[in-house]
This record gives structure tokens, sequence and C-alpha cells, in this order.
């Protein structure tokens, strides 16, 4: 029953990132919790392979550690490019998609 | 119920008909003189414009050569008539032995009968296994009619060079003259009564468009128009007639539903194979057409209106031919007339009755005219009457006779007139004529030669020909009786009565033109020789044609030459009913001349010696007493003025019959065409319009659309809503996204 | 030369038109006198090789179908692409050829307003191929593509060439033939599937009706919905208001059309289809269609003597002369048909003409008032000469081709077919003899009315008045002839018709005839003719030796 402990954690993780990126207006805690969603996600690939002993999780969870670094990088610019114009990252500000 | 002796004498060899194929060439191509002014008119109408006489020299070239030829045929048939030994045909009927059913006509072997009629046919058309065939069936009759035709055509075509002469259709006139003449030619010989009915209308036609040769003035087309339409009621008759001549005939053949042929319908008729009823029923359709064509009481009024047409046309067509051509057809279809209406044996029929009334009727009308030309249409009426009615009583040789004859001093007077009328211009004896004779001479002598065969005095044509008719009623009885076909007393007093009333209007007219004083304008001429050298040509033969038929037992020549024109144009064959000859009585014909007489005597002495003296006392010509009869007399002036109203039978026909259907009748119909037949359509139409339209407000536009509309409005409401949930927040779009995850989610797991 | 016709002839009489069609249609609107050209050569062209077919067809055996073509045309539907003529057909469609050239030549300077000589001769194309191709079909479905195709072109050419009530009469023409085919349609429909005949086919239908015997009932309501399809466009009374409206109101060419052939679609209808079809039936409605046939003789006549428009009274005397032709199509009898095939083609000539000729005196007079008009004759003494010759022709002059329409009907009601009630149609026979009487009087009055008498003065200096002209010459002269020819020659038309119709009315009415044989036989007294002759032959004859 190990593995439930993993699974049990991730989901933790998954929901927490959720209610993170839904609920606060801070563009980086956005960002951040993403970052908690991706690793929850990771966090059962590892956990799956080790219980089948294979390696496909683990190199998913590296891929997926690579982009989420890429994605940060881009995250925070845009965040960055947020700030200068409008001086705040708050994102309920931002509605220019709204039809 | 079928006579047995004949009946026997059919079956052998199938139905004797009276006919052969043989005979001499003339004979067997008779159809030549109709096809020579045929000829002809077609000539002139294409070239006579280019004729140095407007195409008159044609037509009277032909016509001359078609009446040397009918010469030359008449002569082949008087010696056929007596030396024939030819072979007759026979037709298969449907008898009660099963061989005689073998189908087609089967040449016999009784040769040598005399009078065998020559019969000469081609093929027309067929139909339904049945052949039509056009051709000739020359025999006396035929003969007869093709001499008189020809003879009084060229005579009129020499006349009417002169009379219309500068007429700006002179050429049209020739045409139709040398169409008619070519129509009336082909009735005469006409094989079968299909087209005898063809000839008949197409002579018809001539008469109407002769009639109306003058159209400018609408009196005239009126007339021709009259004519016509009245001549088309009596082909109704025709019509019908033929068609159940046609099946009954047809009934008793075996292979073949019908026939037209003259020699079978008359042959089977004869032989008493057909049903009396449906002889009777045709003879009394037959008998419309002849009262149309023939002018007979009831439907005789278009004849005096004729008289609209040029007078040459009057003389050919509406005294001595076309107007015949009933006559003549009874005397074609007398096999059928002679069962239809029973004649022999009886005492008075249909037939015999129309003719006695016309002829009454006619010579009445004829005493109130003033214009020339109608007194002697009254005339042609009566006499045609008095043809119609020696028919009617069954003496045919009496009828055909008198036919000829008056074929001759009908044509003279008419032409007489018309040469009149030409010098003075005008028809009106009672203005414009009067003391002719000292200006006309030849025409003055010519008409009273005329006159005299009309009212039949003797030794004229008239004379014995009327007398033969009279003979023939067979009701001489009180002083032995005369014999003939039945005892028929009325028509006789009814032939004698008009004797003297034609003799009486004769006289009338013969003062009014020829006597007293000129009233007219001008002085009158005598006419050239193309118009009196026909005239004294038809007034030599109103003196001579009479001689033709002296009765038997006539003591001045011998028996070879008594009764030639009834040994030769009377068929002794089997399409020819067997009548029985009236016997010439010496009482009669006194009596008849004495009868004649007194009524040449009570108007002479009216006009030669009473007018005649008030003209004197008066000073001027007057044409009737100032206190005559009809002054003094109140019913006598009623009298007078119900035969001046023509006993108001043209008041009915036009105005009532012919106005009436026109006017009313024709105006209710299109009446309930147009607001009931077409009311209905119409109606129809607006009611679908209408009902389209309710369809389309109440249905289409409110529920068809009104789904369609609330569908585009329901999409656009919600359109509506669902635009508010795009805030355009990235994080309202993934709380979304996450809720539709989470909802597929649970439904993957519910239905995994 | 023979082989190619034997396949094609039909197919190219029928179809050339529209090739003229397609060509006009590349040439530009402006270009009047090439479209001219070629609608003139197209009908030429169509004429030639239906002479030619004429030429190649075998008299001796009119009752066969010639020149056969039998194609699967819509396999679902059992649909033959199958044409063919005989001796019934042939005089038709030699109508039609002859017509159709004739119309083109006399509108050749005369279009009317609004012009247009493209649209105009594309139409009279149009209705060629349709008329050509009724009279050829023989296949239901084909009949009624091709009847329908007739249509459109003539409601386009009243709608738009007519006269100022256009809309009206064009509407109502167009509505009232599509209510009757309609009902035809499915009247055939019901035909098709009730016998479960093979195909569309006529002989097939005719067959599958003989052999598999539809009830009597549904019988009579197919002929009934025939019956109205067919009548509407003779059209029989009560179904004639159409006529005299669309008449008026469409232009010369047009009424020429209309009357010439239109009108014998609904005629041949009944001797092509109803009767052979369903002879038991027929037999069933003669005395309705005799009634109403000679209704519409005596009505038509009434009609004619109360209008005061030359156009409307030719028009309406129509409606009698197609009486005359129902009448004889309602006898049942070999005579009768003949007679209907007669009158048609001599009714198509006739009335023809006269819409020309008042066609051609409205161009004159501007009118057609028969009370202002008068005196034709004086100013133009050819065309009053051609009038009188046609309404002699018209009113069933002997040695006029009319004639030989009229008198055989009504020779051939005095004695009906077996089945039919003989004392019914011995009436109808005097009530048409009396119908001719009233022909005479209207078209004489007309006559004299327009032609004679002299010209009121409105008219009388009128330098438009002029006389027949060569366009005018060139289209009457060969119905001139004709008119005069048949008369003359009836034959001319009775031996291609006799053939066919005996051959079609044989195998419809074979059972009745030869049952009454014996029966009429013994009625006439003389039954041991009769019952040699019928054990001698094949039941085929009796029903001449009786009469029919």
């Amino acid at each position: 029953m190990l593995l439930n402990q993993f699974l049990l954690l991730a989901a933790a993780l998954f929901a927490i990132g959720v209610y993170g990126v839904l609920a606060r207006r801070n563009g980086v805690l956005v960002l951040m919790s993403i970052e908690l969603i991706l690793n929850a996600v990771n966090i059962n690939l590892v956990a799956f392979s080790a219980v089948r002993a294979t390696v496909g999780g683990e190199i998913f969870a590296l891929f997926i550690i690579a982009v989420a670094a890429a994605e940060v990088g881009v995250g925070l610019a845009m965040v960055l490019l947020l700030y200068r114009n409008r001086r705040s990252i708050d994102l309920a500000g931002i509605d220019q998609l709204r039809g | 119920m079928t006579d047995l002796l004949t009946l026997a004498a059919t079956t052998a060899s199938g139905l004797s008909l009276g006919i052969t194929e043989g005979g001499s060439w003339l004979l067997r191509n008779a159809w030549l003189i109709p096809a020579l002014p045929a000829l002809s008119f077609l000539g002139i109408l294409f070239f006579g414009k280019r004729m140095p006489r407007g195409g008159s020299e044609l037509g009277i070239a032909l016509v001359g050569i078609a009446f040397v030829l009918s010469l030359l045929t008449a002569a082949a048939w008087i010696d056929h008539r007596d030396n024939f030994e030819g072979e007759e045909v026979h037709r298969a009927v449907a008898a009660a032995e099963g061989h005689a059913a073998e189908g087609h006509a089967t040449e016999g072997h009784a040769a040598g009968h005399p009078s065998l009629a020559v019969h000469n046919t081609v093929t027309w058309f067929e139909l339904n296994d049945v052949t039509f065939t056009a051709g000739t069936l020359v025999d006396g009759p035929a003969v007869m009619m093709l001499v008189v035709v020809t003879l009084v055509s060229l005579l009129v075509h020499v006349y009417s060079t002169e009379y219309v002469a500068g007429d700006q259709r002179y050429t049209h006139f020739f045409a139709f003259l040398s169409l008619f003449t070519a129509s009336m030619l082909l009735l005469v010989v006409s094989e079968n009564t299909l087209q005898l009915l063809v000839s008949w209308e197409l002579v018809g036609v001539c008469s109407f468009v002769l009639i109306g040769h003058w159209w400018e003035e609408k009196p005239n087309s009126d007339a021709a128009l009259k004519a016509f339409l009245t001549n088309r009621v009596g082909d109704m008759g025709l019509i019908v007639g033929v068609t159940i001549l046609f099946f009954t005939v047809g009934s008793a053949l075996p292979g073949q539903f019908g026939s037209f042929s003259i020699a079978e319908t008359n042959a089977l008729a004869g032989a008493g194979r057909l049903s009396h009823t449906a002889l009777l029923v045709a003879s009394c359709c037959l008998m419309a057409a002849v009262m149309s064509k023939s002018g007979q009481f009831l439907l005789h009024t278009w004849l005096p209106d004729a008289m609209a047409g040029p007078t040459p046309v009057s003389a050919l067509i509406h005294a001595a031919t076309m107007v015949v051509a009933g006559v003549f057809m009874i005397a074609r279809m007398y096999g059928v007339f002679f069962e239809g209406f029973s004649i022999g044996g009886s005492s008075i029929n249909l037939m015999a009755l129309i003719g006695g009334l016309t002829t009454l009727v006619g010579a009445c009308l004829a005493f109130v005219q003033r214009d020339i030309k109608k007194v002697l249409a009254y005339s042609t009426i009566s006499q045609l009457g008095y043809m119609v009615m020696a028919l009617g009583v069954g003496a045919w040789t009496a009828a055909l006779f008198h036919l000829f004859t008056h074929a001759f001093f009908k044509a003279c007077l008419f032409l007489g007139s018309g040469a009149a009328a030409h010098a003075v211009h005008s028809f009106d004896m009672k203005s414009d004529m009067g003391g002719l004779r000292k200006h006309m001479p030849h025409t003055y002598r010519t008409f009273v030669i005329g006159s005299i065969a009309l009212a039949g005095l003797p030794p004229l044509a008239g004379f014995w020909s009327k007398d033969e008719i009279l003979v023939g009623t067979g009701g001489w009885g009180l002083f032995g009786g005369t014999g003939g076909n039945g005892a028929y007393t009325f028509m006789l007093v009814m032939g004698v009565t008009t004797a003297a009333l034609t003799a009486a209007y004769m006289t009338r007219c013969i003062y009014l033109t020829f006597f007293g004083e000129f009233r007219g304008h001008g002085t009158p001429h005598e006419s050239g020789p193309r118009i009196v050298v026909p005239l004294w040509i038809l007034a030599g033969l109103a003196i001579v044609a009479g001689l033709l038929n002296l009765p038997k037992g006539f003591p001045l020549v011998p028996g070879s030459l008594q009764e030639r024109f009834g040994h030769f144009v009377e068929p002794v064959a089997a399409y020819f009913p067997s009548i029985s000859h009236g016997t010439p009585s010496w009482s009669l014909a006194i009596a008849s001349t004495l009868v004649v007489l007194s009524g040449i005597a009570v108007a002479g002495w009216y006009y030669f010696v009473k007018v005649e003296a008030a003209s004197k006392a008066a000073g001027e010509s007057l044409t009737e007493l100032p206190d005559g009869l009809t002054s003094r007399y109140p019913l006598a002036k009623m009298g007078h003025t119900f035969l001046v109203q023509k006993y108001y039978l043209d008041h009915l026909y036009t105005d009532i019959i012919a106005g009436g259907t026109k006017g009313p009748v024709a105006a209710a119909a299109y009446k309930v065409d147009q607001d009931v037949i077409d009311g209905v359509v119409n109606a129809a139409g607006e009611n679908a319009v209408k009902a389209g339209n309710l369809v389309y407000h109440r249905f289409d536009q409110l529920v068809v659309d009104g789904i369609i509309n609330t569908s585009g409005r329901a999409s656009s409401g919600a359109g509506g809503e669902l635009r508010k949930i795009q805030t355009g927040k990235v994080q309202d779009y993934a709380a979304i996204l996450f809720a539709a995850a989470t909802v597929l989610a649970g439904i993957l797991i519910v239905i995994v | 030369m023979e082989n190619l016709l034997d396949g094609w002839g039909l197919t190219v009489v029928t179809f050339s038109p529209l090739v003229g069609v397609a060509l006009m249609l590349l040439i530009p609107r402006y270009q009047e006198d090439r479209h001219k050209l070629v609608a003139l050569v197209t009908s030429l062209w169509v004429a030639l090789v239906a002479v030619l077919l004429l030429i190649e067809f075998d008299i001796g055996h009119t009752d066969r179908l010639q020149f056969a073509v039998d194609r699967v045309w819509i396999d679902v539907i059992s649909s033959h692409y199958s044409m063919g003529i005989d001796g019934m057909s042939l005089p038709l469609i030699l109508l039609t050829v002859l017509i159709v050239p004739l119309c083109i030549v006399y509108s050749w300077n005369h279009f009317p307003e609004p012009h247009n000589p493209k649209a105009f001769l594309i139409l009279i194309l149009i209705l060629e191929t349709g008329m050509v191709g009724t009279f050829a079909a023989q296949d239901l479905v084909l009949f009624f593509v091709f009847f329908e195709v007739v249509l459109l072109p003539m409601f386009f050419m009243i709608a738009v060439w007519g006269g100022p009530n256009r809309r009206y009469a064009s509407l109502k023409f167009f509505l009232f033939t599509l209510f009757g085919s309609a009902l035809m349609l499915v009247s055939f429909l019901a035909l098709f599937f009730l016998t479960g005949a093979e195909s569309f086919v006529f002989t097939d239908l005719a067959d599958a009706v003989a052999s598999h015997g539809v009830s009597r009932t549904a019988q009579l309501w197919i002929f009934g919905g025939m019956f109205l399809g067919f009548g509407i466009k003779v059209p029989m009374f009560p179904f004639h208001t159409w006529l005299p409206d669309a008449h008026t109101e469409a232009p010369t060419v047009g009424s020429v059309i209309l009357a010439a052939v239109l009108l014998k679609l609904g005629t041949y209808g009944f001797i092509r289809i109803a009767i052979p079809i369903l002879p038991e039936a027929a037999v069933e409605w003669a005395p309705w269609i005799g009634l109403l046939a000679v209704i519409g003789i005596i009505y038509g006549a009434l009609g004619c003597l109360a209008q005061t428009d030359m156009k409307r009274l030719i028009a309406f005397s129509s409606v009698a002369h197609m009486g005359f032709v129902m009448l004889g199509i309602a006898t049942l009898t070999d005579f009768g048909i003949n007679a209907a095939v007669m009158g048609m083609v001599a009714h198509g000539l006739i009335t023809g003409m006269l819409f020309f000729l008042a066609g051609s005196m409205k161009e004159r007079y501007h009118t057609l008032e028969i009370s202002s008009l008068g005196g034709l004759l004086v100013q133009a003494p050819r065309m009053g000469w051609i009038f009188g010759l046609c309404a002699m022709a018209s009113l069933g002059l002997p040695g006029l081709a009319g004639f030989w329409g009229e008198f055989p009907a009504i020779l051939s009601a005095y004695s009906p077919a077996n089945g039919v009630p003989v004392e019914t149609f011995r009436t109808f026979m005097v009530i048409a003899a009396v119908g001719t009487v009233l022909a005479a009087g209207y078209l004489l009055w007309l006559l004299q009315r327009a032609a004679f008498g002299t010209p009121p003065d409105e008219f009388a200096n009128d330098p438009h008045i002029t006389d027949t002209s060569r366009e005018e010459w060139i289209a009457w002269a060969p119905m001139l002839v004709l008119i005069v020819a048949i008369g003359v020659y009836p034959n001319l038309v009775f031996r291609l018709s006799d053939g066919a119709v005996d051959a079609s009315l044989h195998q419809c009415l074979k059972v009745e005839a030869s049952e009454l044989t014996a029966e009429q036989a013994r009625a006439l007294g003389c039954a041991d003719v009769y019952e040699i002759s019928v054990a001698d032959e094949h039941g085929v004859d009796e029903h001449a030796a009786v009469g029919g």
C-alpha cells in the first residue's frame, strides 16, 4: 500500500495547486501553483514507475521538470511584462480576452 | 313482312341491283361531263384575269363541250336503253341461306335486261374494311339532267357575258358559275348518297357565293346567308337520313356494316329487305333536305330572297337546276321514299301533302309581289311543289317531265325578266316597268311564250307535264278514274286550283310588265343578241319540249312516238320501285285547260279591262284599281296583308328563331359560361388564393415561421447568456476547463 | 439510311429542336436574323426528317409501331425510353412539324411586343420537342414528361407576348392544365401499381390490365382521372373556360400552335392511352363523354354566337369542333375514332388558319371587335377569299377537310360500339347535326360582318390595310392546299389512321364484340349467317360484320 500514500500526496498537491491557480490573484503565485500541479503529476509518474519497475515514468517526470522550467521562465517573463505595463500583477484586472 | 315473291327473286344469285358495269364508253365515262366545268373553274380561278374576256370564254367553251358530250351520252343512252345485252351486277345479301353470305358483289348471268343503269366507280377511301367509292350511276334521269343542266348552263353563260359585262367581279362570277355547273352535274351522276351529299352542299355554297355576288350591299349578303342557313337546316336532315340509310342497308349486307350505294339502297328497299320504320324515318329526314333545297313550304323563305343575286344566277340555280336537286334526290332515292311513305295504294302522305301545300302557298304569294323576279321565284316554289306532289302521289315520270319542261320555260322567264330589268335598271314592275312590249319585242314575245307554257295551255310544254301530274294523282275518280298509285283526290284539287292561280298571276305579271304605259325613267332598249338568242332558244324549247312525252293513245302521232320521255327516262330496273301509271284522260285534260282559261279570264278582265279603263280615266298608267277589293273589304285587306307578310314565316324564322338563337339564347349560354362555369373556375381560383392567404398568414407565418423565429431567438438568447461566462479572465476559463474535466472524468468513472 | 431512321429517326425528330435551342443560346440576343435563321433551319430539318419517316413508313402496316426504340430509361421506376409511331400518331406528328416552320415564317417580321425573337423562337422550338415527343412516346412516364414540357413554353408565350389580360389568361391556362395533369399522373401511377405491370410502356400496361384484371371500380376511377387530365386539354365542356381566355390573349403564333396541336394532345391521349388500356371503363364512360361532347358542340356554337371579338369567337368554335372529335371517340368505333383523327388534323389546319387570319387582321385593323370590322374583301380581296374558304372549311363544307371530321363522327354515333347505349348516341347524333347548322350560323355571320359590305369609315383609306403579304402566303399556302387536298381525297389521312385505329380497337374490344355478335345477329333475324362467319373466323372480323 505504499503506492496509495504517494497517490494521496499527489492528489493533495494537485488540489492545492488547482486552488492556487483558480483562487489566487497574484500572477507569481498562480505560476507556482501550476508548478505544484506539475509536481503532483511527477509524483504520480515516479510512483507508478517504481511500482511497475519500469523507467518510462521517470523519463516522463524528467521531461516534465524540463518543460516546467521552461514554462516558469516564459511565465515569469510574462508576469514581468505585465508588471511593466500595468504596474500590477493582479490577474483580476486582466480581461482583454473578453469577447 | 317481306314480299315472298321479290325475296325469291333475290336469293339465287344475290340481289338484283338493276345496274351493269358494261355499256358504251360514253356512259361509263360520264364523269367527264362534270370534270369539264370543274376544269373550267380552276382555269378561270387561276388564269381568268389574264384572259382577254376575263375567263368567260373558257367557261363557255368547256360547258359547251360538256353539253355536246351530254347530248352524245343521251344518244348513247337511247341506244343502251333498248339494245343493251350485257351482264348485270348482283349483290350478295344477308339472306336466310348460308351460301348467300359470301361477301362482295358477284357477277350474275342474267344478261340482257333492258334499262340497266351504267355503274362505274373508283375507290375514294377505305375505312374499317368498307370501301367508299365515288363514281357515276348513269341512267335515264341522270342523262336527262345532264342535258338540262349543261344546256341551261351554257345558255346562261352566254347570256351572262352581256348581262354582267363590266362588273368588277366578272371573272369571279364565271368561275363560280362553272363550279356550280360542275357540282350540279356531279350531283346528278352521283352513284352513292355520300357523293350526293357532297355535291348537294357544294351547289349550296355556289348558290351562297352567287346570291351574295354583290356583297357590298347588306341585303344581298343577308339573302345569301339566309339561303345557306336555311339549306343547312335541311342538310341536317340529309346527313341524318343518309346515316340511317347507311346502317340500315348495312344490316342487310353480309360482311359489311354499311353502304352508301344508291342502287343497293333502293334495291333493298324495293325488295322489302329493310325495316319500314327505318325507311320512314329516313324518308322524313331526307324530306327536310328536299324542303330546304327545293323551297318547299315552311323552308321556302330563302328562295325569294335569293333573287338578290344576278338574274342569270336566278335562272340557272334558283329556277332550272339547283332547286330541283331536291326533286331529283327524291327521284333518285325513290325506292326509299316509295316504301317509306307507302306511296302505292295510299291517298295521302307527307311528301304529297307538303308538295300540294307548297304549290298553293307559292302561287298565292306570287299575286302580291311588286318585284318581277319575286313573282317568278314564288312561281318556282309553286312549280317545285307540283313536282314534289307528283312524286308524292307516285307520278314519277310526270314529276321528272315537269322538271324537264319547267327548266326551259322558267329559265326563259327569268332571263326575260332579267332582260327587262337590264333595260329599265329595276325589278319593280309597278314603279319602273309597264308598256315594255313596244320597246322590247323579243323579250315580250319570249316572255309570253314562257308564261303560257307555265300556265299550262296546250300545246306548250307546261300543259303536257302538268296534265300528266294531274293524271298521276289518280284522283279523277269522278269520271271513271285515271289509275295511278293511289287515290290522291285532295292533291288533284290542289293541283287544279294552282293551275288557275298560276294562269292568273302570270297574266298579272305580263300586264304589269309589258302593257299599259312605261312608268320608269328614260327609254328602255331591247338587249343585244347574246341575251335575245338564249331567250329564243329557251322559248322554242318551251314550245316543243312537251311533245317528247305525248300521252299514250294520243291520236295524232304513231305509238312509237308516244311517251318517249317516260320510256327512256323512267328506269325499269331493280333499283327502281315498280310503280303503276295513270291512264291519260281527255276529260281531265279539257277540264284543266278550262280551269286555266278561267284563271286567265278573271285576271285578264281585271287588268286588261278594268285597270286599263281606270288608267285611261286617271290619265296615268295604273297598276291596280284604286277602289279594289282590298280597300273595300277588311277581310280581303287582312288576307292581302297576310300574303304581303309572307304568312309571317320570315318573322318567325329571322326574328324569333334566328334572332332568338343569336340573341337571348346565345347570350344566355354565354352568360352561363362566363358567370357559372367560369365563375366556378374563378371562384376556385379565388378561393385557392384565399386558402393560400389563410395558410400563409395563419400557418406559415405563425406556426412554421414561428418555429423558425423562435429557434433563432432562442439561440440568440442562449448566446447572450453564454456570453456572460466569457469573462476574459484566464482563471475563469481554467475553472470551466477544470469543471468540464471533472464532469468528464465523473462520466468516465460512471460509465467505465 | 433506312436503318439509321429506324433506330434514330424519332429521336432526331423529337430532339433536334433542342439542339437548335442550344445553338441559339450561344448567339447574342441582338443578332436577330441569325436566330430566325437557326430556328427556321431547325424546324425545316425536323420537317424533312419527318417527311423521310413518312416515306419510309410502311403504309401496309399502319397498325404496327414503326421506327420503334425501347431502352430502359429510369430503371428504378421501370420507365422506358420507348418511342414509336403508328398510323394514329403519324398524321399528328406531320401536322406538328408542318405548323412549326409555318409559324416561324409567319412571325418573321411580325414578332409581337415585347419583341425578343430569341426567347420567342426558343420557346417555339421547345414546344415542338414537347409536342412531337408526346405523339411519339410509348411509355407513360415519357409521355407525361413531354406532355408537361409543352406547358411551360406556352405559359410564357401567353404571359410575355400576350394581350392586355395576359397574366390572368396564362395563369388560368397553366393552373387548369396542371390540375388535370396532376390527376392524370395519379391515374398513371395507380394503373402501374394496381396492375403490377412490368413497365410503364403502353402495351405492357394494356396487357397487364387485360390479364391480371384490375377491379372494375378501380378502372373507372383511373379512367376518370385520365378523363379529367385529357378532357381539360381537349378542352371538353365544362373544363373549357381556359381556352377562350388563353386564345384571346395569346400572340397569333401561340394561338395557332395552341389550336393546331396542343388541343390534340388531349384527344390523342384518349385514343392512345385511355381507351386501349382501359377498354371496359371506356365503355362505361362513353355515354358521359358523348353527352359532354354534344353539349360542347351546341354550347360552343352558342358561345360563338354571343361573341363580339373575332378571336374569341374562333376560340369558342374550337370547343364545338373538338366536341365532334370527342363524339367520334366516345362511340368507340373504328369509324368514330378515324373521324376523330381526321377531325384533329382538319381542325388543326382550319382553326390554325383562322387564327393566322385573325392575327393578320388584328395587325391591319388593330382591333378584332366584329362590329367595327367590315369590307375585308374590298380592301384585301385575296385575304377575304382565304377567310371565306377557311370559314367554309370550318363549318364542315364537303370537299374541304372539316367535313371528314364531322360527318363520319355523326355517322358513327348512329351505331356505337357494343355495350354503349345505342338510343342515347342516336340522340347525340341528331344534336350534333343541329350543331352543324349553328356552326354555319356563327361562321357565316362572322364572314358577313368581317368580309362583306364596305369598309367602315375609319379604315376606308387606311394604307396599312394591305392584301396578303409574302410571308403570309408562304405560311398559309401549305395549309390551304392541305385543307383542299384532304377534303377532296380524305384517304390521305384515313389510309394512315384506319389500320392503327382498327388494330387498337380490336385488341381492346374484341371480347365484347364476339360475345354480342351472335346476339345482334339474332336481333337482325339472320343468326345463321353470322354463326357461320363466327365459326369461320377468329373473333376479329365479326366486329366489322355487325357494324361495331
